[in-house]
């Protein structure tokens, strides 16, 4: 782990979403320190606003007020292609179902995030080959996702997560369509990402023995984070 | 590379979708082909028109003859360099079905304004010499099987009688847009004819061909042979041979608006359904799309892989229907050889047939484009699952 400082903050956030000429208000005022290597579970009812704080976090949605510091950065105040760039340098995303292109193979659907990288061909490769080897699937590099079971495809998918060596990798249910063997599997290896290669996870689960192997589990209802974090450790 | 791989990959996921997608395109490129090179045959005669050569006829109307004695005075007029003239003789072979032009001509003067007409040159003598010879052109002599010295009736309906002549010379075009479907013989024969049963009509002919010395004074000439028979019994009407062809064209003009219309109305349909295929895919893969924007690729990554999948399609369609067009225009140009003698595939044709394949491949990209774009990721994910 690399310290105590939060990678993540936010303050104060807000949103809502407008339904017609209703405005819906998901999160409230939330305020939320996330430390460097902290493996952190969201954990709520569906509506909760789990999926909606996780997409803040990312980068992949904005608040209506509030701030909201990744790794020093106020990705609140970065236009849209800025933080493109700024997802693809420093966010890793697994999502339920896996979201794979269909028509590329595994190595295929790991180089996605270096083609924005400006990498040389070789290096691709290398890092590719690595971060599948990570996931113990460097002999199913030529296998299409249709190919591999569930369990595999989430673990390419965890390897395009991670190819990039981001601070943070956030996971939306990423045990949400598998078996329990294979989730497993998939939640040993993300402690492995926190462990052995000091990332930072946010998982929204519904599942509490996902939860489980979070370093801190917080509840969410009706957009009102919990007051006191539930520690594992 | 992958984007290239992507684009084709994703072309192909729904094969039979695809394939009923290419095959309508390249259908429709076939039948906008066809009905541009249609409207090409129809411009045929005024394509292969002689900035240098003019036609002279009756003011009045073309079936008005003109005196055989204005050959001289043409002649005489500055800037004439050859004067040939002719009748329409309008003869039927065996049945009215088998239609083709053919006229009475004075042989020499004419193949000198002709020399697009290429015969051999001993057959070419050979219809010089014989004033009951004829010559045909290479598909008209292949069409009906006849070689030199064959005997071939023509019943006359300008000019009543069973005619009959001897095929002496069989001319090919010098270049493919020249018409080789014309049958012309000697305009001796036909006066010296007309003089023993009617009289009263010979020394007439239908139009003189004039040869200028040079394009550039064909207007000049023009108005001075017009003035020249000003206020005679048979006034003239000269024009250059092109805008002779056009005068027959604009009789016709509504007919090959219409068949433009309707190939450019086939591209519209086209495009529709090629606008449907696009847009089923692109709202099947808006998740996928949701990823990429996800991964950090900006807006124009997405646009490229839809533009690039609707101009592949459509291109693929296109090639397939413009080569189809040859075989398809040369069956259709054998079929109707006697209303359309020239029916070839312009360069200009394939053309429009690329130009067509773009504006498809573009139009059915822009709303299925706009929709991946702007959708917000968060939106586009949620279609997942």
């Amino acid at each position: 782990m690399n310290g105590k400082r939060p990678i993540v903050e936010l303050r104060n956030i807000c949103k809502s979403y407008q339904r017609g000429s209703q405005n819906i208000p998901v999160l409230n005022d939330i305020t939320l320190d996330i430390k460097g290597g902290e493996f952190l579970a969201l954990m709520g009812p569906s509506g909760s606003g789990k999926s909606t704080l996780l997409n803040l976090i990312a980068g992949i949605d904005k608040a209506d007020s509030g701030v909201i510091n990744v790794a020093g950065i106020d990705i609140a105040a970065l236009s849209e292609t800025e933080l493109a760039g700024w997802r693809a340098a420093n966010v890793g995303f697994i999502f339920q179902f896996y979201n794979l292109i269909p028509v590329l193979t595994a190595f295929e659907n790991v180089e996605l995030p270096l083609l924005l990288s400006g990498l040389s061909k070789k290096e691709k490769k290398e890092h590719v080959e690595t971060a599948l080897g990570v996931v113990n699937l460097s002999d199913r590099l030529e296998h299409y996702p249709g190919e591999l079971s569930g369990g595999q495809q989430q673990r390419v998918a965890i390897a395009r997560a991670i190819v990039t060596d981001p601070a943070i990798i956030v996971a939306d249910e990423p045990t949400g369509d598998l078996d329990r063997v294979s989730a497993e599997e998939i939640l040993e290896l993300m402690e492995r990402l926190v462990h052995e290669l000091g990332k930072t996870i946010i998982m929204v689960t519904h599942d509490p023995r996902a939860a489980q192997k979070a370093h801190i589990i917080r509840h969410l209802d009706k957009g009102v984070l919990n007051a006191d974090p539930q520690a594992n450790i | 590379m992958q984007i290239l791989k992507l684009i084709f990959k994703n072309a192909f996921r729904h094969r039979l979708r695809t394939f009923l997608t290419i095959a309508g395109i390249s259908i429709a490129i076939l039948a906008f082909g066809l009905l541009r090179t249609v409207v090409d045959a129809w411009y045929a005669g005024v394509e292969a028109s002689a900035a240098n050569r003019l036609v002279s006829r009756n003011a009045i109307s073309l079936i008005f003859p003109l005196p055989f004695s204005y050959k001289e005075k043409i002649r005489q007029i500055e800037g004439v360099s050859i004067v040939s003239y002719g009748n329409w003789f309008g003869g039927i072979y065996i049945d009215e079905k088998n239609f083709f032009p053919n006229f009475a001509v004075e042989p020499k003067s004419y193949l000198e304004l002709y020399p697009e007409y290429v015969f051999q040159p001993d057959q070419l003598a050979a219809l010089l010499r014989d004033r009951k010879g004829f010559a045909a052109g290479r598909k008209l002599a292949e069409k009906y099987n006849w070689k030199p010295g064959d005997a071939v009736i023509l019943k006359g309906t300008i000019f009543p009688g069973e005619w009959e002549f001897v095929l002496r010379g069989i001319y090919k075009g010098r270049t493919k847009s020249v018409d080789e479907t014309q049958f012309f013989f000697h305009w001796n024969y036909l006066n010296e004819t007309v003089k023993k049963t009617n009289p009263g009509r010979a020394d007439q002919v239908g139009f003189y061909m004039i040869g200028v010395k040079n394009p550039n004074i064909a207007s000049n000439v023009t108005a001075a042979i017009d003035k020249t028979f000003k206020n005679s019994l048979a006034e003239t009407l000269t024009e250059t041979e092109k805008a002779f062809q056009m005068s027959f064209i604009s009789m016709s003009e509504a007919i090959v608006i219409a068949i433009q219309l309707v190939s450019f109305v086939v591209v519209i349909i086209i495009m529709a359904v090629m606008a449907n295929t696009m847009a089923m895919s692109s709202r099947e893969r808006i998740g996928e799309y949701a990823v990429f924007k996800t991964l950090g690729f900006g807006g124009m990554y997405i646009a490229v892989l839809i533009f690039g999948e609707s101009l592949f399609i459509s291109a693929t369609g296109c090639i397939i229907g413009a080569i189809l067009t040859f075989p398809a225009a040369k069956a259709f140009g054998n079929e109707m050889s006697q209303f359309f003698p020239i029916f070839i595939v312009s360069g200009n044709t394939i053309y429009l047939d690329a130009a067509a394949s773009v504006v498809i491949g573009i139009t059915a990209a822009i709303i299925p484009t706009y929709r991946a774009v702007t959708i917000r990721i968060a939106d586009g994910l949620r279609r997942i699952g």
